[in-house]
């Protein structure tokens, strides 16, 4: 039976594959920003991105706003246990979002170069920290419920174990990836070549991490995989799965980029589905005792707020996905600069 | 330190910050509703342009609106964290809402507006112009929603040691959300308007494309005219209103009254003293604020005195922000009437008077909005959710003052970076003015 928790728990994990498939390749331009010399590729980097990169970040937005509303107690006890983490995330995500405008406005190259830095470390950082809090996230955190309240003693420190730090890595791999990956259907030429160079490295150690993550998984959070291996659904996950990771090399070399895309993005999706199946009916998992974890009934609102929610979503979103849908059309093809661009 | 006490000051420092750039956002998009629409009727390319160079200018207000306003779509769990608990059931799907009905229209079509003017028809770049307006203003009025809600609570019940909800159409349009909304919308108009009319004024004295600046200058000051007139009434006086019947003890405290008065005035100008609340050198009007809140000279309102001590917000400061911002209320609109007058004199371009008051006035309207802020949210203390939860017991628990002070001295210092950059960026936007309209594009 899906309930409405069941539901909210699906609409926050498409929130967040959108969220991931979108910024994730601007996300990982910003990271390709920072090994380009030359000032044309690194304007058709930008302007690759330049006009959709801020509807792209509304999709963490929405998905923080999704999360407040339909499970309160996971955005408060989640944003305010990683809080440093949480203040350099959004250092980060500040930076990134002026550097377009004020890299435009500069006119002493030398001041570019900064924004561009700003660009490339705003796109890095967020690109590591993401896989660091659902490394965190996986292996459970300390959290207890005492007398109904939450408590949790989660510090800084402690959020940076070697696990995380691996699922870290791993995120940052796979999103300048599929950045790249973004950039062969937008650059041509010299710029077109390198990405294509670029990504058959880049694919060999996403396979390496991803295979070291699995394994390390078994260990750090074993619990995982205790309901998930006799569902079929895992099954055709993990197909999917293999068959998007394989594709990306092959569709490469037969320059079939679209489609390499789309692999890219149902690897992406893919691996999220994964984690959230396993996850379920948790959202956080308590490592005190995985009874204490927040579940999507004990932190959900009422029936009543996710009823209305899911009226709003339903309303909203297929115009968000059809406009959002035509400007990609608008903007299809390679970049061309003219005096507009950024 | 306390960290309750840093943590207001955070919050009211990063929203403060962000508040600077909506109504800029939100202003002049509609002025470039308006400009662009008469360039793409009347096939006006002094218009054209004008819109173009603007355009440009809204991009980079957008940037750092875009900037400082994440910071605050996760403020609420970082710092809140007690509050979210309490009051998720209700103030989370209006903050959804504004992400699935706005963030997603204004930013989408901001891109294809700004990047897409060679790639699509004049028709679809005008409605791109159009929804970037109107996703902006939606984006207001779910914000609203949330802020009224914690203003005048409305549509729940508390249970399970929260707020749930009963009544959503109750909770959106509990009792200050629409005048609230018709309020601070009208502010950002106001600030649209003085924003165009401030960099058409200067283009006219430094004579730079000025074809192109009388075009904008005479679309702002009518414009401007109309929203300032609507600011003051109806929308401050309903506002007032509504304060009046719904938050007693704010009332009390923005208008200086101190002691219950039947025919209470209103007053002009005083300075307040806290310790014990007195009006010093007050100048009134007897019984206009029993007339203005009640509509009878006779009314008797109730003053400070007749509240519980330690439930009466800080005096000094709400009165001081309310007062000044009802000030600046007035002085837009004379100087707006005056312009349309001279305008309508064929007088106002050659009046460098006028003008260089013009350049000065553009920060005006934000410094009104900050201190309409002031009043609202510091005439809401103690409470955080008016009558029911007290802001001291609204902080997370689980995070230190030092780690809120870290987070107040990086934000504080990038803050300081991004406001001079814009400045910087924007004084020299205004400086090198419009591209002529012969098709030499000047560097950008
Ligand atoms: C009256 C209107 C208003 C008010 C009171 C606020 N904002 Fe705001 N906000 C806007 C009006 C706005 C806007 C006009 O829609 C902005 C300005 C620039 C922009 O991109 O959109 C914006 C941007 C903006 C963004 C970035 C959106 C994007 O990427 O496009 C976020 C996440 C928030 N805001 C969140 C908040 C929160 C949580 C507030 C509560 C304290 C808040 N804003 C006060
Ligand atoms: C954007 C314009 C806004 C400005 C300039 C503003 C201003 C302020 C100020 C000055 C404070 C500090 C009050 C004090 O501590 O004495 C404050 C507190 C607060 N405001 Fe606002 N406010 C704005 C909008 C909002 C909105 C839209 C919301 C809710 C959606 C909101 C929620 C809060 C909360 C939660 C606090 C902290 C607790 C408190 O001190 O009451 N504010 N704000
Ligand atoms: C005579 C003129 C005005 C009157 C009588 C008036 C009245 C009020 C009142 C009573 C409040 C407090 C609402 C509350 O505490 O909940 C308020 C808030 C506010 N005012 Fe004004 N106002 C006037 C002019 C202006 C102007 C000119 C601006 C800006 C251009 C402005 C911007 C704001 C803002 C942004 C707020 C905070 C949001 C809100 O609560 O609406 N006001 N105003």
């Amino acid at each position: 039976m899906i309930d409405l928790n069941i539901t909210w728990f699906l609409l926050i994990g498409i929130l967040i594959i959108g969220y991931a498939i979108l910024d994730g390749f601007d996300l990982g331009v910003g990271v390709i920003q920072l090994f380009t010399k030359d000032e044309n590729e690194k304007r058709v980097n930008i302007n690759a991105i330049g006009p959709v990169w801020d509807g792209n970040e509304v999709w963490l937005l929405t998905g923080g706003g999704a999360l407040f509303a339909a499970f309160p107690a996971v955005y408060a006890t989640v944003f305010s246990g990683f809080y440093l983490a949480f203040m350099l995330l959004l250092t980060a995500l500040i930076f990134r979002a002026v550097s377009f405008e004020f890299r435009k406005y500069s006119n002493d190259p030398k001041n570019k170069k900064l924004w561009d830095l700003a660009f490339g470390l705003g796109s890095l950082l967020p690109s590591i920290l993401y896989g660091v809090a659902i490394g965190n996230i996986l292996r459970g955190l300390p959290i207890q419920l005492t007398d109904g309240k939450i408590i949790s003693s989660i510090t800084f420190l402690g959020l940076l174990n070697p696990y995380s730090i691996l699922i870290g890595v791993l995120s940052l791999v796979m999103f300048t990836m599929h950045g790249a990956v973004y950039m062969t259907m937008k650059s041509s030429g010299n710029q077109q070549e390198n990405m294509v160079g670029l990504i058959n490295k880049l694919w060999i150690a996403f396979v390496v991490l991803y295979l070291a993550a699995t394994l390390a998984t078994f260990f750090s959070a074993p619990y995982l995989f205790n309901s998930i291996l006799g569902n079929p659904l895992f099954w055709v996950l993990i197909v999917l799965l293999f068959v998007a990771i394989i594709y990306i090399p092959v569709g490469l070399k037969s320059k079939k980029f679209g489609l390499t895309f789309l692999s890219s993005s149902v690897m992406i999706a893919a691996m999220i589905l994964l984690m959230a199946l396993s996850l379920f009916p948790r959202l956080v998992p308590s490592n005190i005792n995985l009874d204490y974890s927040l579940t999507i009934y004990n932190a959900s609102s009422t029936p009543r707020t996710l009823t209305t929610m899911l009226i709003i979503a339903l309303i909203g979103m297929p115009f968000v996905v059809g406009y959002s849908i035509f400007i990609y059309r608008v903007f299809k093809g390679k970049v061309v600069i003219n005096h507009d661009s950024y | 330190m306390d960290p309750v006490l840093l943590a207001r000051f955070q919050f009211a420092m990063t929203v403060g910050f962000h508040f600077l750039f909506p109504p800029l956002t939100i202003g002049l998009s509609w002025m470039l509703v308006i400009i662009e629409a008469l360039g793409w009727k009347k096939k006006n390319e002094f218009y054209t342009a004008a819109g173009k160079y603007f355009s440009k200018m809204l991009g980079l207000i957008f940037a750092v609106g875009v900037a400082t306003g994440v910071v605050m779509e996760f403020q609420f769990g970082t710092n809140w964290a007690e509050y979210s608990k309490f009051v998720g059931d209700i103030f989370g799907a209006p903050l959804a809402a504004e992400g699935v009905f706005a963030f997603f229209l204004e930013s989408t079509f901001l891109g294809l507006y700004i990047f897409g003017r060679e790639k699509i028809s004049k028709g679809v770049h005008w409605f791109s112009c159009l929804m970037v307006a109107v996703g902006a203003t939606i984006s207001a009025f779910w914000i609203i929603v949330a802020n009224s809600w914690q203003q005048t609570p409305a549509g729940y019940i508390v249970q399970n040691g929260r707020a749930e909800l009963t009544d959503f159409w109750a909770a959106v349009f509990n009792p200050s959300t629409v005048i609230r909304f018709l309020h601070t919308m009208d502010a950002a108009l106001i600030a649209g308007a003085f924003l165009v009319a401030g960099v058409s004024a200067y283009q006219i004295l430094k004579n730079k494309q000025a074809v192109i600046a009388k075009k904008s200058l005479h679309v702002a000051v009518i414009f401007g005219l109309i929203v300032s007139l609507l600011e003051v009434f109806p929308f401050g006086h309903e506002h007032g209103r509504q304060v009046a019947q719904t938050q007693p003890e704010k009332f009390a405290a923005i208008q200086g009254l101190y002691t219950s008065q039947t025919g209470a005035p209103v007053a002009l100008f005083a300075v307040p003293l806290d310790h014990p609340p007195t009006l010093k050198a007050p100048i009134e009007i007897p019984g206009l604020l029993s007339w203005l809140a009640f509509g009878d000279v006779n009314a008797k309102i109730q003053g400070i005195n007749e509240f519980k001590q330690d439930e009466v917000p800080p005096l000094f400061l709400t009165f001081v922000s309310y007062h000044n911002m009802v000030i600046l209320g007035m002085y837009f609109i004379l100087i707006m009437l005056i312009a349309v007058y001279l305008l309508y004199k064929k007088k106002l371009f050659e009046n460098k008077k006028i003008l260089k008051l013009f350049v000065w006035s553009i920060p005006l309207p934000l410094i009104a909005c900050q201190l309409g802020w002031i009043a609202a949210e510091v005439g809401r203390q103690p409470w955080i959710v008016y009558h029911l939860m007290k802001t001291k017991d609204a902080v997370s628990i689980t995070v230190g003052a030092g780690e809120i002070l870290f987070s107040i001295i990086l934000f504080g210092i990038i803050y300081i970076m991004l406001g001079s950059i814009f400045i910087y960026l924007l004084v020299r936007k205004i400086k090198q003015g419009p591209d002529s309209v012969t098709g030499k594009e000047a560097l950008s």
